[in-house]
């Protein structure tokens, strides 16, 4: 059986440095049994979050060979066998130990954004048209992949005045709820500074649930937040008609 | 210093342990009863086993099949459990899923839709009518997103990456828990009135096997430290179809909901070999035959290229798959190099579900220790000798709300704990131990030699030869795992977590295996082949119940609750 070299982070926020580890290689084997390998016969203390390997609960976020991946989805056969394979923690959240980070600013993003508010005497009915573009929302498993690469949060650091792509996701699949009835438009622009994305799109391209999270969420939701606030004529127009959201 | 001030304490009316979805449904409902609640999670919130649910909730809401109702959903789900069921239980369930179904809708979940609006409902194994209420093959993800949501809005304290290690009692009473952070690897005291055990099931002592790395039976292990009972162990679910191929992915979920959409079965001879085994229900049989059929044609050489059975949807359009299946279509392209919408996958059986655990009421939800309650996968009852596809989550929902309304109820009417300072002490011992040995062995070499025990000797076919071995091999395991020794800082420590699991593993895989010894009979999930046949005289009619005696696991029989005459009309019935 062939063997592969891996380049694991080791250390905490003050501390740590990459360290190679040999890791027989089975077939179809995946880079989170690898790093499982190093803990069950190597070195039994190697901090790495997983849940069910399986790509359906988001846990075991990390970067590797440079790239934000699931490592449970990240086949080593499909690695470049002629160099270590890297594996670093997600760099845009403080290192706890080893490959596991702190991602409570996102849960705090979350209690930020108003819940699901439907109409008083909503009649519970809702058609598969209208709720298949939410149900991609909704596909979102959180492992803030999309958070990690994103330039805001990555380079930038503004964590205080951004909430990033999931949580945009998490705000389309609300504001585009077919019974829901409050408006978050306000919140984007402000709390949640969704002026400040850009549009690379590279949330899209690492989001494992192939969410289209630029075009279907972040830009519907920027035209929404410019109609109400830069547009007084169809505010004007909404306010009339009576069309317009609570908030 | 006293302990009080020495550990960082909380203090709550009710404390539940586990944040899937009978945790989080049962906090939602102690918050809307008044009570202060906290949630502990060994993950972080919203990743629990709950995530992985894939088919659907069953409930009996007649959107699709008019002709459904509650007392349909109560005779299939006792057939399908061998009236091994606590009748009431079942009846509850059957009775209270479609309301538990709606409220999650009012609360923001989206279910695939019929052409009329409603929550569209899909057929699966042993459920008459199309009864599961359903997103895709995601339904797990949707539900405990909606539900994590809605306790985050009520304001629920949840502690993350916080593992307990000890119930803490005052005489025979749950007064709280005992456990440590991750994190920093810090002790923490958590101060209740009254607990609610949501920890799952017991998957990770087999090595083939669906569940993730939190499954080892912590819930059910801490109850029974602490004096509770555990009602019929030896029924342990193998779900027929998880993925064979490759090694690195054996175990992993393949849904029931491929079969509930008209996927078929087939040995390497090309035949659909369920006509021999269930020629009326065939794919949809209920999961013990399923998987003993598919087990059987391995077996007797007629099984896949790795050893399982090839599993078909190819027949059905490729963009229907893909709508219906998404994320098996995904992890066959991606894990497999399988093209689901081309060609079979292939399958066999893995651990998956455990029908026994903590012994609970029907109504309440408590156990047999005051202020101790449990639901989900960590109690037992109403899914008998065998669980249907379906029924899992909307237990979550029906168990896990009727156990928040009791241990609120219960912290209501009782006064505030007191903490006994030398169970703490114990406890904190016990667990920094491993640290202090010069000498000893990896935990993970215990654990990976537990799997093998329990996966070739207390597996789906059971006899008396191999589970007394495996007794054997259990005394030998205990004492390896008393002497494993942990290497590095309490920080965030995989090794040190699992030095304490194991105790937990060892203690539910014995529990599995006396009990499987004393049933001696096939029933449900529980196939004897020294006792191939049921046994209604004797075993159709008693229980096993395991609870601690000093250091000795003690194994009684109590009588099967008759069912009410009313009631034995509804399963009489022909459909």
């Amino acid at each position: 059986m062939a063997d592969a070299i891996l380049e694991v982070f080791r250390g905490n926020q003050e501390a740590g440095g990459a360290k190679q580890y040999t890791v027989p290689i089975a077939p179809g084997m995946v880079v989170l049994d690898a790093l499982h390998y190093i803990q069950g016969h190597l070195e039994p203390d190697l901090a790495v979050r997983w849940n069910c390997k399986a790509g359906k609960c988001g846990s075991c976020s990390a970067e590797v060979n440079g790239r934000p991946r699931l490592t449970c989805k990240t086949r080593m056969d499909a690695l470049p066998t002629d160099k270590p394979i890297t594996v670093y923690p997600m760099k845009s959240f403080p290192v706890i130990k080893d490959l596991v980070t702190d991602v409570s600013w996102n849960y705090r993003v979350n209690k930020k954004i108003p819940p699901f508010t439907p109409k008083p005497n909503t009649e519970w009915k809702m058609y598969q048209e209208d709720v298949d573009r939410v149900q991609e929302f909704r596909k979102c498993i959180e492992c803030f992949l999309c958070q990690d690469v994103c330039h805001v949060v990555r380079d930038h650091h503004m964590k205080e005045e951004f909430g990033g792509p999931r949580f945009f996701v998490r705000v389309a699949s609300l504001e585009m709820h077919p019974l829901d009835n409050v408006s978050r438009t306000k919140l984007l622009k402000n709390e949640l500074g969704i002026g400040y994305c850009n549009i690379t799109k590279c949330c899209t391209e690492v989001c494992p649930e192939e969410i289209k999270i630029t075009d279907n969420a972040i830009i519907p939701l920027k035209e929404r937040v410019v109609d109400e606030f830069y547009d007084p004529i169809l505010k004007l127009v909404r306010k009339i008609r009576g069309t317009a959201k609570a908030e | 210093m006293t302990n009080e001030t020495k550990y960082e304490t909380h203090e709550h009316d009710v404390l539940i342990i586990g944040a899937g979805g009978a945790g989080l449904r049962a906090a939602i409902e102690a918050m809307a009863a008044g009570a202060r609640v906290a949630v502990v999670s060994k993950s972080l919130l919203g990743k629990a086993h709950t995530v992985m649910a894939e088919g659907g909730i069953a409930a009996a809401m007649a959107n699709v099949d008019k002709a459904d109702s509650w007392s349909t959903h109560f005779r299939d789900t006792m057939r399908g459990g061998k009236l091994m069921n606590n009748w009431r239980m079942a009846q509850l369930h059957a009775q209270e899923a479609p309301d538990r179904v709606r409220e999650l809708e009012q609360w923001g979940a989206l279910f695939d839709r019929t052409s009329d609006g409603d929550i569209l409902q899909r057929a699966f194994g042993g459920h008459t009518f199309k009864r599961l209420c359903h997103v895709g093959d995601r339904t797990g993800l949707e539900m405990i997103r909606t539900l994590q949501d809605r306790g985050v809005q009520l304001g629920v304290d949840v502690f993350m990456e916080c593992t307990i290690i000890r119930l803490l009692t005052d005489g025979n009473r749950v007064v709280g828990a005992f456990g440590y952070w991750r994190e920093q690897g810090r002790f923490v005291v958590l101060k209740a009135k009254s607990v609610v055990m949501a920890t799952g099931g017991i998957g990770k002592a087999w090595r083939v096997t669906s569940n993730s790395w939190e499954y080892t039976g912590d819930g059910m292990a801490l109850a029974y430290d602490a004096g509770a009972e555990l009602l019929d162990m030896e029924f342990v679910q193998f779900h027929p179809t998880g993925m064979v191929w490759p090694p690195g992915v054996q175990g992993i979920l393949v849904t029931e909901a491929v079969r509930g959409e008209g996927g078929m079965l087939r040995n390497k001879n090309g035949e659909r070999f369920m006509e021999k085994y269930d020629p009326q229900r065939m794919e949809l049989s209920t999961r013990d035959v399923v998987a003993r059929s598919i087990y059987t044609e391995v077996r007797e050489g007629r099984g896949s290229e790795h050893g399982g059975a090839y599993l078909d949807i190819s027949h059905k359009p490729a963009d229907y798959v893909k709508q219906k299946l998404p994320s098996m279509y995904h992890q066959f392209k991606e894990l497999a190099d399988v093209d689901i919408t081309k060609g079979p996958m292939e399958v066999g059986p893995t651990c998956h579900y455990m029908m026994g655990g903590i012994r609970v009421e029907a109504e309440t939800a408590a156990s047999s220790l005051p202020g101790l309650f449990a639901a989900g996968e960590a109690a037992a009852g109403l899914h008998g000798a065998n669980r249907l596809g379906g029924n899992s989550l909307s237990d979550l929902l029906v168990f896990g709300r009727r156990a928040g309304i009791g241990a609120a109820a219960f912290a209501n009417k009782t006064s505030a704990p007191s903490i006994d300072p030398a169970q703490i002490t114990e406890a904190e011992r016990d667990m920094v131990a491993p640290f202090d040995r010069g000498e000893g062995e990896n935990p993970y070499s215990v654990h990976r030699d537990l799997q093998e025990v329990m996966q070739n000797l207390v597996g789906i076919f059971r006899v008396a030869e191999d589970m007394d071995k495996a007794m054997v091999e259990l005394e030998k395991l205990k004492q390896r795992a008393a002497k494993v020794r942990v290497e590095g800082s309490r920080l965030f420590n995989p090794g040190w977590h699992l030095s304490n699991d194991l105790k937990s593993m060892l203690t539910v895989s014995e529990a599995v295996t006396r009990s499987a010894v004393a049933r001696k009979e096939s029933r449900g999930a529980h196939s004897r082949i020294d006792f191939p046949k049921l046994d209604e005289q004797t075993w159709g009619k008693q229980h096993n119940v395991i609870t601690r005696d000093g250091d000795r696991m003690k194994l009684q029989q109590v009588p099967v609750d008759a069912v009410p005459d009313k009631l034995l009309e509804l399963l009489a019935e022909e459909k």
